[in-house]
């Protein structure tokens, strides 16, 4: 009898899940972005949630967790009900939290499936307006010089401005003063009013000041240059061996089922095909990936190949967060 | 005579029908989500945010900026009628506002309130018209350097919030930093007091500190017996303020206007200060300084005003600069690049019509708020006849849904419980909570601060006084200690304690 009754709770249980999974969704999903509201990987999440909502018939919450590079979102992720009804945007920091945090509570390559890439966003590297370099190789040569009292400010440990910073300095092998924020609007702020000298973040964020002459800008961190800025040279045409983009992909717990994670990645594709958002990623610098690339395949390719490419050069670094 | 001309266009823009009501829902909106507990503006503008895409770039920020300076509206009501501060600035006002409605002043104290607000929100608009390039310029001079020592003269004035001990104040705002502590380090990622609760990793909401320390505890107290309860007051005295009233609100809101506009502008937590600054200055010049903490009306007068000017100028950095402020001033800015603005200082010469259109929508919203709260006195002052068997559960559950919606994080709820019980206790010592509210949330900025300052100097601690900003704000924090530890005013204050014993 017991056994009955176990079995009959076991096939319930199985059907009950699968069905939920067939219908998926029917509740609001909630997308947690690990930085604070305002800033880069939050407008891109914001930008495609819109129309991945439309898609998958439900509206999509946007959730701020901030804290600690974004461990602390992914952490909380990596617990959450594998249901597909918390999902998890992060970026290139998501490959390098390994080599940062040596306490890390979770594993990004074990504990989370992938649903694919969003985009891969150019960054730049700018100044203060009355920052004496005016050209990229001018600030090398003043960073070498003046070592002892360039500051260098960034988002926050693990940031994208951070690793982007770590890169320059292995670049052009110079340690300099890092000043981490939090997040990229307090540490903008500080370099539009000229507290710190330079920084280096994603083009959504920095565009804007850019073209109203706040800052200055030396270079993008790009292949090629943009077009919304297009008399800003890349950093190869100026002369410094360094490429970094961030790129940004969508994540769900560990276990999700796959016709749940299908529907995700369907979403994901259609959004970026959706013409408002390739026009808004465009003015704010970036593109959406190909369609091959917003797909679980190239999204863990990715993953794995900038964890090993970033661990060798955080650790020549020194840098650890704990 | 531009500045006419920009007026008019924003004018124009505003007063559509559209735009108008508009700005209505989200004044209302805000009101509501003030007026709730826990549930704050920072969740609500996110939630709303998609549903405004739909709508034309002005209308959604003219929505969107009204939930905002509404919700400083509504955050009020609760703090003055049932000691629940829904954000850290109401929280000031709940010291006075609260003593007023246990005597049965709860109208007075609400109109009080609007009527700063008002005020404030009209001044802080005209002033964000005329002024605000030059005003976010010396908001820029404004380093890690200045704000520390800002913050440090904002704490050695706050020991004015506490109308007992001086040690006891201390305590408590010591307290307070170190629950600010909890968390893991900004610089070095380390956790620090998080037991091993991972929860703990973003630190303790304040929310739940405000719900716990402040509501719960004092629910706690009320619940000891029959005699002791104050929440119900059956008798309202007169809704409306006498002329004796009138005449001493006049001048708080005033300087509590000046000092919010200008608290506001700075963008590294200047609009934090402005309430518990100006509790502090009506304090200092009060003819009635025994009278705070015991239900004095200018202790409500000047924190509202203060408070609501310093929501309005801190739409300064955004608009010029396209920086946020804090976190509902971040998600102004995704509502911008979402419509296809890219926020920055082009805003003003690339869309004036947007520009000057919010700008005259804060102030149809504040009048539209003022409108809508004074008839909605009478209906506040009503909830506090509630039977206490009703009233008590309903807060309470009430403060547990707005937390747990904020995060969807269960451990806010417990966090609840354990304050609300340390809260508990610290009444029966005769501990205030204010101060303690106080340093935890300027605790955690006052380290940020200090700490940055110190690496961009080189650890050169001179720093803070080379700067001249930060130096002469650090003499005036050294002149209020002095003046309170000089034998004169030192026996002044004993009497005053002694009088209130």
């Amino acid at each position: 009898m017991k056994k009955l009754v176990a079995a009959l709770a076991a096939a319930a249980a199985l059907y009950s899940f699968s069905a939920s999974a067939q219908d998926y969704p029917t509740q609001p999903i909630t997308i947690v972005v690990p930085f604070s509201a305002g800033g880069p990987t939050d407008t891109v999440t914001r930008l495609i949630a819109e129309p991945m909502g439309k898609a998958l018939g439900q509206s999509i919450v946007i959730q701020n967790v901030t804290g600690a590079g974004g461990t602390v979102a992914a952490g909380q992720v990596a617990k959450a009900e594998a249901d597909g009804y918390t999902v998890l945007m992060h970026h290139i920091g998501m490959s390098t939290a390994p080599t940062l945090y040596k306490n890390l509570p979770y594993n990004p390559l074990e504990d989370f499936a992938t649903v694919g890439l969003v985009t891969e966003v150019p960054m730049t590297i700018i100044g203060r307006k009355d920052f004496e370099p005016n050209t990229l190789q001018e600030l090398v040569d003043y960073a070498k010089a003046n070592k002892e009292k360039v500051t260098y400010a960034n988002a926050g440990i693990g940031a994208a401005s951070h690793l982007c910073g770590m890169l320059f300095m292995e670049a052009i092998d110079t340690q300099l003063t890092t000043v981490p924020y939090q997040g990229t609007g307090p540490a903008l702020t500080d370099l539009v009013g000229g507290q710190v000298d330079f920084m280096c973040d994603q083009t959504t964020n920095t565009t804007g000041q850019i073209k109203g002459g706040q800052v200055k800008a030396y270079a993008v961190t790009t292949g090629e240059r943009l077009a919304s800025l297009p008399d800003l040279p890349t950093t190869t045409e100026a002369g410094l061996d360094m490429q970094v983009s961030v790129w940004h992909g969508l994540y769900v717990p560990a276990g999700t089922p796959d016709d749940v994670v299908q529907k995700l990645t369907a979403a994901l594709q259609t959004a970026l095909k959706d013409q408002n958002v390739i026009d808004r990623f465009a003015e704010l610098g970036t593109t959406p990936v190909a369609q091959e690339r917003a797909t679980p395949e190239a999204h863990t390719e990715t993953l794995s190949s900038q964890t090993e490419l970033w661990k060798p050069i955080i650790e020549a670094a020194g840098v650890s967060a704990n | 005579m531009d500045l006419l001309a920009n007026l008019g266009l924003g004018f124009d823009t505003a007063l559509t029908l559209n735009n108008i009501l508009y700005c209505f829902v989200g004044v209302l909106l805000g009101t509501l989500v003030g007026v709730l507990p826990g549930i704050g503006p920072t969740g609500t503008v996110a939630i709303l945010l998609p549903i405004t895409f739909t709508f034309e770039p002005v209308t959604a920020l003219i929505m969107l900026a009204g939930i905002y300076y509404g919700a400083q509206y509504g955050g009020s009501t609760t703090a003055i009628l049932i000691n629940l501060p829904g954000e850290s600035s109401s929280a000031v006002t709940a010291i006075d506002g609260y003593e007023m409605a246990k005597q049965g002043r709860a109208g007075p104290a609400l109109a009080t309130a609007a009527l700063g607000s008002f005020f404030a929100g009209s001044v802080a608009t005209l002033l964000l018209a005329v002024a605000a390039p030059p005003l976010v310029n010396i908001a820029l001079k404004f380093g890690s350097a200045e704000y520390f020592s800002l913050i440090v003269l904002g704490l050695i004035a706050s020991v004015a919030l506490a109308h007992g001990s001086i040690i006891k104040a201390l305590a408590m705002i010591v307290l307070g930093l170190l629950l600010g502590m909890v968390g893991q380090d900004l610089y070095s990622g380390q956790p620090r007091f998080t037991f091993g609760f991972f929860e703990l990793y973003n630190g303790i909401n304040f929310v739940s500190v405000a719900v716990g320390v402040f509501g719960v505890a004092e629910i706690l107290r009320n619940l000891e017996s029959e005699s002791t309860r104050t929440v119900l007051v059956s008798k309202v005295e007169n809704l409306w303020l006498t002329k004796e009233d009138f005449r001493r609100i006049v001048s708080p809101i005033l300087r509590g206007t000046g000092l919010g506009s200008i608290l506001g502008v700075l963008p590294g937590g200047g609009h934090v200060l402005a309430a518990f600054a100006s509790y502090s200055l009506e304090k200092k010049l009060s003819r009635n300084e025994a009278e705070f903490g015991k239900g004095a009306i200018e202790g409500v007068a000047g924190p509202e005003s203060a408070n609501n000017a310093a929501a309005q100028t801190s739409f300064i950095p955004l608009l010029t600069l396209g920086i946020p402020a804090h976190p509902v001033m971040a998600l102004m800015i995704g509502a911008f690049i979402i419509h296809g603005i890219t926020p920055g200082p082009n805003v003003l010469t690339d869309e004036p019509a947007l520009f000057w259109g919010l700008i005259a929508s804060m102030w149809i919203g504040n009048f539209l708020l003022v409108v809508l709260n004074l008839p909605l006195i009478g209906i506040w002052v009503k909830m506090l006849t509630i039977p206490y068997r009703m009233l008590f559960p309903a807060i309470v559950a009430f403060a547990c849904i707005g937390t747990y919606s904020i995060g969807l994080n269960a451990f806010d709820i417990y966090a609840i419980v354990v304050l609300a019980i340390i809260g508990y206790v610290l009444i029966k010592l005769d501990c205030e909570p204010a101060p303690l509210l106080l340093g935890f949330v300027l605790g955690p900025l006052l380290e940020e601060h200090l700490r940055r300052a110190m690496i961009i100097s080189r650890g050169d601690p001179m720093t803070f006084i080379e700067r001249p900003i930060s130096a002469g704000l650090l003499a005036v924090a050294a002149l209020a200690i002095v003046l309170s530890l000089l034998p004169s005013i030192r026996k002044k204050r004993e009497e005053v304690f002694v009088e209130e014993d």
